[in-house]
C-alpha cells in the first residue's frame, strides 16, 4: 500500500520504540475510510506503541476520531499503546465536546509520547 | 433595482450539494465564513463547521444511505431577534429516508465506541436543534446558534 504522497499521510516512522503516524489535512467522513485503511496497515505489524501525529490536521469530525476508537481498541486488544500528539485548537475542540480528550493519551510531542 | 433599508441587512446564502462526501469541505468553507462574519468567536465558528458537518453526514449516511448523487440543500441565515440577539440559522433539508424526530437523541458517551457521536456534536454545540418530517418527504433540520456576550461560558 503505497502512503507516500497521499495528503492525509504526510509520514509513517518506524522507530524503536514504536510506529509514527504524521497526518495532514481534513478528516471527514469522506477521508475517514482511508484513515482506517492507514492505521490498519500501520497495527498489522502490532507496533507496541502507536503515536498519531494531528499536528497538520486541520480539522476532524466523528467519522475521524471515531476511526481513532477503533484503532485504539484494536491496539488495546494486542496489549500496544497508542497515543495522539500536537492537535489544534479546532481538532482539541472535538475530541473535547465527544469526551475522547479523557479517553486518549493526548502529548505535546512525538518523543513525549512514545517515552510515556 | 433598490431594495429597502430592511431587505439590504438581510444575510442569507442558500446552497445545494449532492450527497457527495467530497462536497462537505465546501459546505465547511462556506459555514466558516458565514460564521465569522457574524461575529461568533473563533472556539464557535469551529463548533457550528463540526454540527454543520456531522448533519450533513448523517443524512448522506443515514438519509441517503450512501447514494452520492442526492440533492441536500442548506440555507444558512443570519438572524437577531431583541431576546435572544444575533445569531445564525442553519436549515438542511433531504429528500431521504423519514424518521421519526423523537428517536433522533444523542448517545451516552461514557460508552466509549465509535460512531453514533454526531447528534451529540450537533445538540452540544447549537443552541437550538429541531428535526421534522417533510410533507413531501424527506428531513429537515433547523438549527440556530447565538453569538454569546463576552461574558457568557463557551458550550
Amino acid at each position: 500500500m503505497s502512503m507516500a504522497g497521499d495528503p492525509l499521510v504526510r509520514d509513517v516512522q518506524e522507530r524503536q520504540e514504536g510506529s509514527v503516524v504524521v497526518l495532514a489535512g481534513e478528516i471527514d467522513y469522506n477521508q475517514s475510510h482511508k484513515l482506517l485503511e492507514v492505521l490498519n496497515g500501520v497495527i498489522e505489524k502490532r507496533p507496541s506503541c502507536l503515536v498519531v501525529d494531528l499536528g497538520a490536521v486541520e480539522y476532524m469530525d466523528s467519522s475521524g476520531l471515531g476511526t481513532l476508537v477503533k484503532i485504539f481498541q484494536q491496539v488495546n486488544g494486542y496489549k500496544g499503546k497508542m497515543a495522539l500528539v500536537a492537535m489544534n485548537d479546532r481538532v482539541r475542540n472535538a475530541f473535547e465536546i465527544t469526551r475522547l480528550d479523557q479517553f486518549f493519551a493526548i502529548h505535546q510531542t512525538v518523543d513525549e509520547a512514545l517515552q510515556a | 433595482m433598490t431594495q429597502g433599508a430592511e431587505q439590504s441587512d438581510r444575510r442569507a446564502v442558500d446552497l445545494s450539494i449532492l450527497s457527495d462526501p467530497k462536497n462537505l469541505a465546501v459546505v465547511r468553507a462556506a459555514a466558516e465564513k458565514m460564521a465569522r462574519q457574524e461575529g461568533f468567536a473563533p472556539n464557535d465558528v469551529d463548533g457550528i463547521m463540526l454540527a454543520i458537518d456531522e448533519a450533513l453526514a448523517n443524512v448522506m449516511r443515514h438519509g441517503y444511505e450512501g447514494q452520492k448523487d442526492c440533492e441536500i440543500r442548506i440555507r444558512l441565515e443570519a438572524t437577531d431577534d431583541q431576546k435572544s440577539g444575533a445569531g445564525l440559522i442553519v436549515t438542511l433539508r433531504d429528500q431521504g429516508k423519514q424518521v421519526d424526530p423523537e428517536v433522533i437523541k444523542g448517545r451516552d458517551l461514557e460508552d466509549v465506541r465509535p460512531g453514533g457521536l454526531g447528534v451529540h456534536i450537533i445538540q452540544t454545540v447549537m443552541d437550538h436543534v429541531e428535526y421534522s418530517c417533510l410533507e413531501e418527504g424527506g428531513m429537515q433540520l433547523r438549527m440556530v446558534k447565538y453569538v454569546r456576550r463576552p461574558d457568557e461560558p463557551s458550550s
